[in-house]
């Protein structure tokens, strides 16, 4: 497309195997006094988002 | 729902469309980013006129192409339904008050420096987190990871009924399929080198607070007899930080009204050798001078923004960090029951005093009408975890039209009953300083992704 960059398509898990709650529980990573759910990692995927590697490509 | 948004970068202006519903991203041009607008979303009267200016073979071809993309799945999704409450039943996480006694005096502690507003300094003793284990493995159900956080007050003033704990726990969880995750937030007073060793062993994640530059530190976070506390805790934790190697850890600051300029906080952290960094808004009812209030928001965004702009440079330039409230990861984050859900205070994450009472979360400990049972006595109810079962996106009618909705997932539930009186009612300040950082993390995440 020439007006479109897409960066992500659909990275929101809505099927398959969800809700299975073998997730870090928030509030046990660094918050205990917000709520900030989105920057956290699926079991089944492992750690991402905070290693020290380059940003995820 | 389509969010629309712009992010300057390095003096460009650089535009966003980000699917809610599919969480989708894109960058387009700035003719694109209007036209989406004005069948997505809402132009205003500067972009009504742009739009009426524009070339109308122009708006066919962009058009086309949105309505492509729409029907790829990638722009204006079918919002997710889900009319369930969270499952109640079945705990993960155990939250265990190991003593409710400190060695600082932070002022803007919500714990009470460490007392939960009983006044009465107490210690968990062994039995108790055994108690406290053995109710969180009968009561964890089909779950196999399980989690335990070793809170405070200072837990490592109470470090010999931990490593029992730990012990204990391990033990169990090999006899009944279970596993255990560890973590601890400490002030790190009493990090010796033993300590570290132990911690690092043992711990999955270790929270080391610390508030940035020693004027800031100092200020809020003294000892018992009012000294500054911050060259002791820095020494600290860079000990510990140099044995951790790539394990899990963060050090965690809260920024108040006095200091608003906290991206220099979190980039001194960064300069200090820490490469992943927590600094959360204080919370604190408005009367507090500390208190972050409505007239403080334009002043935090820009600092967002500040930070954001250093952060990219940073990472780009061979000073990684990580900045809790920056991380998303757009292709592997939780699926879409774990964000309606959020934290599960209340339902799969309790609190346990150093006596044994469970409570929905730290932050309601000692709280009159929340206390759901006690590990010692073996008493537990649902009534309370019911209540909490229902506190879902879905139910709070603000967040449904908020395009942050699946990261934050309503807000904390504490400060939404502390300082909004209930908990399906949203903290409107949380929210405006989250809105910032969701739409920073995502231009960060274009940025870095596609566009250097």
């Amino acid at each position: 497309m020439k007006h479109i960059n897409t960066i992500v398509a659909s990275g929101m898990k809505k099927t398959g195997n969800i809700g299975c709650g073998e997730c870090q529980s928030s509030c046990q990573s660094a918050c205990k006094t917000s709520c900030t759910v989105g920057n956290q990692s699926c079991k089944h995927q492992g750690e991402r988002v905070n290693t020290t590697a380059k940003p995820l490509i | 729902m389509i969010h629309s948004f712009r992010y300057n970068h390095k003096g460009r202006d650089l535009h966003f469309i980000f699917d809610v519903e599919s969480g989708s991203l894109h960058n387009v041009d700035r003719s694109c980013y209007i036209i989406s607008k004005s069948l997505y979303g809402k132009l205003d009267s500067a972009e009504k006129s742009e739009l009426d200016g524009m070339d109308k073979q122009l708006i066919c071809e962009i058009t086309a192409e949105l309505k492509q993309l729409e029907g790829e799945g990638g722009i204006n999704c079918a919002n997710y339904c889900d009319s369930g409450d969270k499952q109640i039943g079945e705990i993960k996480a155990l939250c265990l008050h190991i003593c409710h006694d400190c060695n600082l005096r932070c002022k803007y502690c919500f714990a009470d420096e460490g007392t939960y507003h009983s006044k009465i300094r107490e210690y968990m003793s062994f039995e108790v987190g055994q108690k406290a284990i053995d109710f969180l493995i009968a009561n964890s159900g089909k779950r196999k990871s399980l989690e335990v956080d070793f809170f405070g007050g200072e837990p490592l003033m109470n470090l010999g009924v931990v490593k029992s704990i730990v012990e204990y726990a391990k033990a169990e969880a090999s006899k009944h399929g279970k596993e255990f995750n560890f973590t601890m937030t400490t002030n790190c007073v009493l990090l010796t080198d033993e300590n570290i060793k132990w911690l690092n062993e043992e711990m999955y994640n270790v929270v080391l607070s610390i508030d940035g530059r020693e004027l800031v530190h100092d200020n809020l976070r003294r000892t018992i007899n009012g000294k500054g506390s911050q060259s002791l805790v820095l020494a600290n934790a860079k000990k510990f930080r140099e044995v951790r190697g790539d394990k899990s850890y963060y050090v965690r600051g809260t920024f108040t009204a006095h200091n608003l300029d906290f991206a220099a906080d979190v980039l001194y952290l960064r300069d200090q050798g820490f490469d992943q960094i927590s600094v959360e808004p204080v919370v604190l009812p408005e009367d507090s001078p500390m208190a972050l209030r409505a007239e403080h928001l334009p002043a935090i965004a820009k600092e967002y923004e500040k930070l954001a702009a250093e952060y990219l440079e940073s990472r780009s330039h061979g000073k990684w960090f990580n900045f809790f409230h920056f991380m998303m990861d757009l292709d592997g984050g939780p699926c879409v029951k774990k964000r309606i859900t959020g934290c599960g205070a209340g339902c799969e994450y309790l609190s346990v005093t150093p006596y044994g009472d469970i409570y929905p979360c730290h932050q309601f400990s000692e709280e009159k009408g929340y206390k759901l049972g006690s590990v010692v006595t073996g008493e537990f109810g649902l009534d309370i975890s019911k209540k909490f079962a229902k506190n879902t996106v879905f139910n709070k009618p603000d967040c449904m039209v908020c395009p942050a909705k699946y990261y934050c997932s309503g807000g904390c539930c504490a400060n939404n009953t502390h300082f909004v009186g209930d908990m399906s009612n949203p903290y409107a300040i949380s929210c405006e300083m989250m809105r910032k950082r969701f739409e920073l993390s995502l231009a960060i995440a274009g940025i870095e992704r596609s566009l250097v």
